[in-house]
């Protein structure tokens, strides 16, 4: 078996065991190949658990730029005895075994083709340091530099990346790099066989930001305007608020008293913390909470109520494995019609889907701008993939010209001027009527917001025609919602093709790079990315336009192919399922496989 | 339909107060609740307060959940916007619509139902936020919409009016109250009205968290013997532990020295004067207050009028260090960092 020679297009996997203090320094391999220009995309795969359980980083290294996961390992850095057999089973035929060598281990316990790289991790460490938290701690920095030695990586770069982290910490900074080269000395010396996985200095980085994607929403919200943000803990959403509290700290502050122009309120549970944003969007505010589905569950009783009265909020769902407690902190895009149809009685969400941070921050702010326009809850569905890993993408960018859609607020001077204020009538069309904020005005615009049927008053009433113009009308407004919601992206095939195939989220990056295998191999698919639900009329017209779609989701059930089938009418045998859902994020091995195979059955059936 | 409105009309001599209303102006519609309703005593006295104190009615915003005192919102202070949420879900929303803007005076609306059965987690953190609200609850240990089952303030062994007697102990909102560090905790009866304005004058002059229990009796199932929310129970049994007058910005008025009487200054400046009924009662004394409660009610009787009080009451809003104007009332200059700063925060990422 030939091993495998690669520079700048492996993927190497950590696995560790949680708490041990590994997150930071495979955290530098990553950032340092970036830094050499090389695109990287890391992801962490980790227990529900605070230590002692295993956990892993697969960083994907591709000079070509794939950002989804590739699949397969080339190289295991094995650093976790716990989960030995499966990391050793992983690796791909001709790869690489990097492992603590201290205590030997029995022949069987290595595979005959894969490479084995042994360094005493663990006796160098305890001969070097006398504490046991440092012999620790600096396990994980030797390897990076036996990692940088054996990839010819610079070790000039890991050393400026150890300098900002330790910026004003000289004793810390010191002992990082004495560590870094320790690592790098005993690879030289000893680890003379040599690695085939090379990292080289490209120039496909560019211009591209390394930022997760709960992050990148916080700053959304900031930019957007949000003023009160209530939440619950919960993986993988938590740092959603506590970003944007970091954020509002810096940017927030009013410089003459030092106060607050925002307000967060960690909440008693998720009901409490929508039921503030929904007192909070009825008076006026922009406002938004974080949470996972779990969260959307408990959430739902509001939800009905803020379609129903028609109450802006936005809600960022950061989707994780379900059902019930499922795999708290693994992916999955299993919340989508759990979402888009949350509560009682005929409801429908407006749902906005990003495939990067970038887009978490846009859509963000976009939704904020939706809520109010739409007067209803909006929903910014990410996952865990995007949410808590960092990812390559390009430069935030926001239009200074911006300007906040308020929506339809009367204000005191037009209730003044006599207009007609009628809290539910649709006077434009467009299914959006007009609101008042408390406080407006002494005499008019007061309203009485309710969950039950009212007239186009606001008054009370159990007549069904007043029910029936009322949700009628909430069906012309989600229509306009479909023209003013981000609209699918279009990704053309090489050549004319009958086939079409419907992805959205983070299943974006791993598709992109399947669409060019598929390509390559001869199998044409024009793709199309969602941005949100409702679907615009673009959706209908790429589903009439093939006769055979391919629908890639991250779910057992294949909810947005349901979606699109309840929504459009499209007949169900149009829609081919491609479903992952084992907690771990899409691969285009995957995607690339299971198209192949659905397009090659579809050849041989009569049809 | 269980819609009324009331009609316009009113006495042309009817007194004005110094914002130019009428008591009229501070009424709602007509009330669908049972005729003798307690709950309407309390609406009443709702607009007796709003009205005396000068608040105006579109400063005013009204919340509630879902029950039969929940449906009162709209039968006081029609120009305001009310908002009749969720069952049990009051306190959130009112905190939400609170941090969007602190510049209105908000009545939280509930009943024993919707605060100390399915809403007893939101009561206890909106008390404990210090939410500067009125809080009313209307109780009548009873749930009256669904037709007279047990609410959890229903004293154990109190008769429904089918028969049935209540095996489980009675959750008191006032004492659950002062323990949470509310501060401003007071019992009322719809029945004495004398005792209730006053309170509800004070709760809405107050800095922070202020919490009115008041019994109400539901005339429709638990106003019979075996119950202990009936008028006539209630009227036996109720121990006034203070009289208050509520003393607005004004200048105060009194009449010759009075060894009872105890002025509490709040933090707007306003006056608050207990008149003592119980020479050893302190109002500013959280612990005493609590053994107070317990003491009457292990009595077999009820604690009314102000039990709690603390001048120096602290709101939400305080804690969170928010600007002093309302944040909805923010535009983007002051909530969006732009661009310049954007590139800072790309230039760090890279």
């Amino acid at each position: 078996m030939s091993r495998i020679e690669a520079v700048n297009d492996f993927v190497v996997k950590f696995a560790n065991v949680n708490g041990s203090g590994s997150a930071s320094a495979n955290e530098l391999f990553a950032k340092a190949i970036l830094r050499m220009g090389v695109p990287v995309s890391p992801r962490n795969i980790f227990p529900s658990n605070i230590q002692g359980l295993p956990t892993w980083y697969e960083v994907r290294v591709s000079e070509a730029g794939w950002l989804g996961r590739r699949g397969g390992v080339d190289m295991m850095v094995a650093m976790n005895p716990q989960t030995w057999d499966q990391d050793v089973k992983e690796i791909s035929p001709g790869g690489y075994l990097f492992y603590d060598s201290t205590k030997p281990l029995p022949p069987e316990a290595f595979r005959k083709d894969v490479e084995v790289i042994a360094m005493p991790v663990t006796a160098i460490c305890n001969a070097t340091y006398e504490d046991s938290r440092q012999r620790q701690l600096f396990k994980n920095i030797m390897v990076l530099g036996a990692l940088s030695q054996l990839m010819d990586m610079d070790p000039a770069v890991i050393e400026r990346l150890f300098a900002e982290q330790y910026r004003g910490k000289e004793k810390l900074l010191d002992s990082n790099v004495r560590a870094l080269h320790a690592g790098r000395e005993f690879a030289r010396d000893h680890l003379t066989q040599g690695l085939g996985l090379k990292v080289r200095r490209a120039d496909k980085v560019g211009n591209r930001i390394f930022l997760d994607g709960n992050s990148a929403a916080a700053l959304g919200c900031v930019y957007g305007g949000a003023t009160v943000c209530a939440w619950y803990p919960i993986t993988p959403s938590s740092s959603v608020a506590e970003a944007f509290d970091k954020y509002c700290s810096k940017y927030r502050v009013d410089p003459a008293t030092g106060q607050h122009r925002y307000a967060i309120v960690q909440a008693e549970d998720e009901i409490a913390s929508i039921g503030m944003i929904t007192g909070a969007g009825w008076n006026g505010a922009r406002a938004f909470t974080a949470t996972s589905g779990p969260g959307v569950s408990l959430m739902t009783e509001f939800l009905g109520l803020a379609y129903f009265a028609e109450i802006p909020l936005t809600i960022i769902d950061v989707q994780r494995g379900g059902p019930s407690t499922g795999m708290p902190t693994r992916t999955q895009q299993a919340d989508l019609i759990s979402s888009a149809y949350a509560s009682h009685g005929d409801t429908k969400h407006v749902l906005l889907l990003p495939q990067d941070p970038r887009e978490c921050f846009e859509h963000a702010a976009a939704a904020l701008d939706l809520a109010d326009r739409l007067q209803t809850p909006v929903f910014v569905m990410t996952d865990l993939d995007i949410g808590m890993n960092q990812r390559l993408c390009e430069p935030l960018a926001w239009d200074e010209s911006r300007t906040y859609d308020r929506g339809k607020v009367m204000t005191a001077e037009e209730l003044e001027a006599g207009k007609d204020f009628g809290r539910y009538k649709d006077v434009d069309g467009d299914g959006i009527p007009w609101r008042t904020l408390p406080g407006t005005h002494p005499t008019r615009g007061a309203y009485f917001t309710r969950g039950t049927t009212r007239d186009e008053y606001a008054r009370y009433s159990e007549a069904g025609p007043d029910y029936l113009r009322n949700v009628e009308r909430l069906l012309r407004k989600f229509a306009t919602a479909a023209t003013l919601v981000p609209q699918p992206v279009l990704k053309p095939a090489a050549q004319k093709t009958r086939l079409g195939v419907i992805y959205f989220g983070s299943t974006a990056p791993a598709m992109d790079e399947a669409l060019e295998a598929l390509d390559a191999a001869d199998i044409h698919l024009d793709g199309l990315r969602l941005r949100a639900f409702p679907f615009p009329q673009s959706v209908r017209d790429f589903i009439a336009a093939h006769d055979q779609v391919f629908v890639v989701e991250q779910n057992r059930d294949a909810q947005m192919r349901t979606l699109l089938i309840n929504e459009l009418e499209v007949a169900p045998a149009r829609l081919t399922k491609v479903l992952h859902f084992d907690g771990t994020p899409i691969t285009a091995r995957f995607i690339t496989q299971a198209i192949t195979r659905h397009v090659h059955a579809l050849a041989t059936t009569p049809r | 339909m269980t819609y009324l409105a009331k009609p316009k009309l009113h006495h042309p001599s009817l007194a004005k107060n110094r914002v130019g209303y009428t008591r009229r102006d501070y009424e709602g519609k007509v009330s669908t609740l049972c005729a003798g309703c307690g709950h309407d005593s309390v609406s009443s006295a709702i607009v007796q307060a709003c009205w005396q104190l000068d608040i105006e009615p579109h400063r005013v915003a009204k919340l509630s959940g879902i029950g039969c005192s929940s449906k009162t919102p709209d039968y006081f202070l029609g120009a305001s916007h009310g908002f009749n949420t969720v069952h049990g879900r009051m306190p959130s929303v009112l905190t939400g619509a609170n941090l969007a803007n602190r510049g209105l005076l908000y009545l939280g609306i509930s009943g024993d139902g919707d605060s100390a059965s399915i809403g007893l987690g939101q009561f206890a953190h909106a008390m404990r936020r210090g939410v500067r609200m009125v809080y009313i609850v209307e109780n009548n240990g009873v749930y009256g919409l669904t037709k007279g089952q047990f609410s959890a303030t229903a004293d154990r062994g109190s008769v429904a009016k089918k028969g049935a007697v209540n095996h489980d102990a009675a959750i008191d909102l006032v004492s659950l109250a002062l323990q949470l560090g509310a501060t401003y905790v007071a019992r009322g009866f719809s029945g004495d009205k004398a005792q209730l304005v006053p309170l509800i004058e004070g709760a809405i002059r107050h800095g922070g968290a202020a919490f009115i229990d008041v019994i109400s009796p539901c005339v429709a199932f638990n106003n019979h013997a075996g119950s202990t929310r009936s008028y006539d129970y209630v009227r036996e049994h109720n121990e006034a532990v203070s009289r208050i007058d509520f003393i607005d910005l004004a200048p105060e008025q009194t009449v010759g020295a009075d060894e009872d009487l105890v002025c509490v200054p709040q933090h707007d400046g306003s006056t608050m004067r207990l008149r003592r009924v119980k020479p050893d009662y302190d109002a500013t004394d959280r612990i005493a207050a609590m053994n107070q409660v317990q003491a009457l009610h292990a009595a077999g009787e009820i604690a009314t009028g102000l039990l709690y009080v603390d001048p120096e009451a602290r709101d939400l809003h305080l804690g969170l260090n928010t600007v002093a104007w309302p944040l909805n009332t923010l535009g983007e200059a002051e909530l969006c960092p732009g661009g310049e700063v954007l590139e800072k925060i790309n230039a760090g990422l890279r």
